[in-house]
């Protein structure tokens, strides 16, 4: 039971990717194909963006008393800190994740934004976007 | 179809389970992926670069070289859409009535229209904000390119594209994607024309008056930032163009 | 600008380039091709400088925006990239000479848009070969495949619905690495390839690096065309423009060997793939599976560019099972093959566009007569199909000498015997071909003559039929300098914990 709860996430992500997987193969439609894409690549995002999170109160990876002049206001505030510049990994979650899926993202958004393009100039041409429907007008 | 379909699901949640044991727990500080090069990034970043927001330092400098390659997707992504669905029209060929059904869309809504009128302004305000904020707080170019091209496309749907195509043509949206990623790859460029390695913005501290090796990669930073904010805002625009008249160019929804 | 810049000039200048041809373009659609060749020459010149210079000094490692590997991103070259950088260097310029007509015929309106995407996609090969970092591969890789979709989508009636069947399989394939590069970042934290393979013996017990190196290679084999995850690539091949066949057919399937090889060995060592996953053999069977299947496929075909997809599905089948043949001989065979593939196969799908602009059309019928009425075409045509058949001094009897040394050595006796079957295959395939291109009467759609008349030699135009001629011979002097190639090159390549 510890082993499910402390691994919630994982399970989320496995059973929108296979949600996913099943939509992009099985279905007849092509936008529903699409939506599969969609549901696939966002389990994959969302898999790397919780690997980022960190207990124990971390907070967002931006330095708080990073400006000039407001830093000596926050260093009289900061008990825990001896200097008044000094940062610690454990109070910020994990950037890097974030990092690679604002990438990810941006590569999902084109890709669908292509394969729409894709899916008019196919409706276009066969009036359809049932798949089985042109193949029956292709032969 | 839908047996196979099944079957590579089933097999793929089976492979995935597999594994599930051996992955760290959610929210644990002591993860490998925690402890190996991260800390360096959220400890090193304000020496290094002079950037409060760490995950801008980690996608402009430290992998910025990824960021332009994703900016070129994005332009990719614009081009593929010209390629497949513009018609080329000559200036002297008539305006041929669309052959597909007939694109009148809702009548004009008063209301609407004057609400996105003020708010197109307003938006394009925050997008110029939130890219010049990337350094301070949650931003940067991405998110401010996108913001910038939406304010676009609102007038777009409350008015029609002609109003867009008023404002910014299709061409000049095309020929400013270019330049934003020609600002990108040319500030790499000419950190190689300086002489240091290709993104290497420190070496821009000879070129910009009164600033250190640090000062310059937060600069740089910037500079790569805008070229970011013009790639993709042209970008979304044209895109939309595209799609929403099916590249004819004269209705949109 | 030091020669130490060339491994970043290579990817650079093509990039640069294309933005400057698409804003030329969108003034003068003429400035366009020139753009192209000059920006692939000096990629050609950075490509051949990068591989000499590792030949003298070994390893290259360049750290973009100058941080330390692991924390920023870095290139590396060694034998292997040198060698496969000047392939998709050389191949992507020769196309580009070679497309002047071919676009012109077939996309006139669109041309800026075309080379635009054809270099970013030549950037995307040449990137995906000089990465030595695991994520910024996937970048690259989306970057080469969104270009691929947009370049086969404009061809002819049914492309655009075969493009979207390869926008669908090719994402499953990206989205698979992706998520076995993750497994991989979870448990090491580290993304940088080489950082990589110091971290993963330790781990090596692990079901998550097990899993993780499964779904990469997964996503490498759909990007491969490894049967059975090939069904998008003979409808995506087949309907696309000539210049884009001529692009893709030869380059994106070897590249992603290479990608194949490059985490096999150098992320992964040589004793896991081979010794602690103990599954080797199962995938040769599937290679074997592989050429057998894709040469009786081509016997099947009446369209002979889409016979060719299939050659192309078998060829890989040749790669792959030559790696993971795990012995010395193997290897350089599967390594000598990408170079001899490329040229070979670029040599089949130009002849194929000569022939498209001459007859518009790439069925049997429109091959009729062709020996006489374009016989500088079908004789440089022969020269690929020799190489094909594996016919010495051609450079396929090379890769095939080794091929089946390695299958000898590791007493694989079905490999041999699928190598030799698809050499038999491959000799009925064209000499069908040559049959009808040289006994049957020439065909001319459109003129209605007399048939006691000679026929005209109506040859393709030059720009065509002079990069084919090159490529011709290229196949022959690479034959002839194999040895070279392997003592100087290849027996670098192949990591030295190889038998």
């Amino acid at each position: 039971m510890e082993f499910i709860v402390a691994k919630y996430n994982y399970w989320i992500v496995i059973v929108l990717l296979m949600i996913g997987l099943y939509a992009m193969i099985a279905k007849n439609n092509l936008i529903k194909k699409l939506i599969g894409m969609c549901i696939f690549q966002t389990a994959v995002i969302l898999f790397y963006v919780s690997t980022a999170a960190k207990s124990g109160g971390a907070t967002i990876p931006i330095i708080e008393h990073g400006h000039g002049h407001e830093a000596a206001a926050h260093a009289a505030h900061e008990a825990a800190h001896h200097a008044a510049h000094a940062v610690h990994a454990i109070d910020y979650v994990n950037p890097l994740p974030h990092v690679l899926m604002l990438t990810a993202i941006v590569v999902a958004v084109s890709t669908t934004g292509v394969a729409l393009a894709l899916i008019m100039s196919i409706y276009k041409r066969y009036g359809t976007v049932e798949e089985d429907e042109i193949l029956e007008q292709i032969k | 179809m839908k047996i196979l379909g099944l079957l590579v699901a089933v097999l793929t949640g089976c492979m995935l389970l597999y594994c599930a044991g051996d992955f760290p727990d959610w929210a644990d500080p002591n993860s490998p992926a925690s402890l190996h090069v991260s800390p360096h990034y959220i400890e090193k970043t304000m020496e290094e670069t002079a950037v409060p927001n760490m995950v801008t330092a980690v996608l402009a400098d430290y992998r910025g070289f990824d960021t332009m390659f994703e900016t070129g997707v994005i332009f990719t992504a614009g081009v593929t859409v010209i390629i497949l669905l513009r018609r080329f029209r000559r200036k002297d060929e008539a305006d041929v009535q669309g052959d597909s059904d007939s694109r009148k869309g809702p009548p004009d809504d008063i209301i609407i229209q004057t609400i996105c009128r003020f708010m197109a302004p307003f938006m394009q305000l925050f997008a110029l904000y939130v890219l010049c904020f990337g350094h301070h707080s949650p931003g940067g170019g991405f998110q401010g390119g996108v913001i910038f091209g939406a304010s676009f496309i609102l007038l777009g749907v409350a008015y029609d594209l002609k109003t867009i195509l008023r404002r910014i043509g299709a061409r000049v949206s095309a020929l400013l994607a270019n330049t934003g990623l020609l600002v990108y790859s040319g500030i790499g460029a000419l950190c190689i024309l300086l002489g240091a390695n290709f993104l290497d913005y420190s070496i821009l501290s000879l070129i910009l008056p009164a600033t250190g090796d640090i000062m310059a990669r937060s600069h740089g930073i910037l500079g790569v930032e805008i070229g970011v904010f013009l790639g993709v805002s042209a970008s979304m625009i044209s895109i939309y163009l595209d799609l929403s008249s099916h590249g004819q160019l004269d209705e949109g929804l | 600008m030091s020669s130490a810049q060339f491994p970043i000039l290579l990817v650079a200048v093509p990039l640069l380039s294309a933005f400057i041809l698409n804003i030329a373009g969108w003034f003068n659609k003429k400035y366009c091709l020139p753009v192209v060749i000059v920006a692939l020459v000096g990629s050609v010149y950075a490509s051949f400088g990068t591989l000499f210079t590792v030949l003298e000094q070994g390893t290259i490692r360049y750290r973009l925006g100058a941080w330390l590997p692991p924390m920023g991103i870095e290139y590396v070259v060694d034998h292997l990239n040198g060698l496969v950088l000047c392939i998709v260097s050389s191949v992507g310029l020769i196309t580009a000479i070679y497309s002047k007509r071919s676009v012109e015929q077939e996309l006139p309106e669109r041309i800026p848009q075309f080379y635009t995407l054809y270099i970013l996609l030549v950037t995307g090969l040449l990137g995906i070969t000089v990465t030595g970092d695991a994520f910024n591969l996937y970048v690259l890789l989306e970057i080469a495949a969104l270009t691929a979709y947009a370049l086969l989508a404009v061809g002819e009636d049914r492309a655009v619905l075969s493009s979207f069947h390869y926008v669908i399989m090719g994402t499953i394939g990206a989205c698979f690495y992706l998520l076995g590069v993750g497994f991989l970042y979870i448990k090491t934290g580290s993304l940088n390839m080489i950082d990589l393979h110091g971290l993963l013996p330790g781990l090596f017990g692990s079901n998550v690096i097990v899993v993780g190196f499964a779904m990469i290679m997964i996503g490498v084999w759909v990007k491969m065309a490894f049967f059975p995850l090939h069904g998008w690539l003979p409808n995506a091949y087949t309907y696309a423009p000539s210049a884009t066949s001529c692009l893709v057919a030869p380059l994106m399937t070897k590249v992603s060997v290479y990608v194949m090889i490059r985490i096999m060995f150098s992320v992964f060592s040589p004793e896991f793939t081979f010794e602690v996953l103990a599954c080797r053999h199962i995938i040769v069977w599937l290679a074997v599976a592989a050429i057998i299947a894709g040469s009786l496929l081509a016997l099947a075909q009446t369209d002979f560019k889409k016979m060719l997809t299939y050659v192309v599905v078998a060829e890989v089948g040749y790669m792959a099972g030559g790696v993971w043949l795990a012995n010395t001989a193997a290897i350089t065979g599967a390594i000598l093959h990408i170079l001899n593939d490329a040229l070979m196969t670029l040599c089949l799908f130009m002849t194929v566009g000569i022939i498209v602009y001459k007859t518009r059309g790439h069925q049997f019928e429109n091959l009729k007569g062709l020996y006489r009425t374009m016989p500088f075409t079908m004789t440089a045509f022969t020269v690929g199909v020799l190489s094909m058949m594996g016919v010495p001094p051609t450079c396929g009897f090379f890769s095939k000498w080794y091929l089946i040394l390695g299958a000898i050595r590791a007493e694989h006796w079905v490999f041999m015997g699928a190598l030799l079957f698809s050499s038999l295959v491959n000799a009925v395939l064209f000499f069908r071909i040559i049959e009808i291109g040289y006994f049957e009467p020439f065909t001319d759609h459109h003129a209605h003559g007399d048939d006691h008349q000679p026929e005209p030699i109506d040859e393709g135009p030059l720009s065509m039929v002079v990069p084919l001629w090159i490529v011709a011979a290229a196949l022959v002097i690479v034959g002839m300098y194999t040895s070279g190639i392997v003592t100087k090159v290849i027996q670098f390549a192949v990591p030295e914990a190889i038998v």
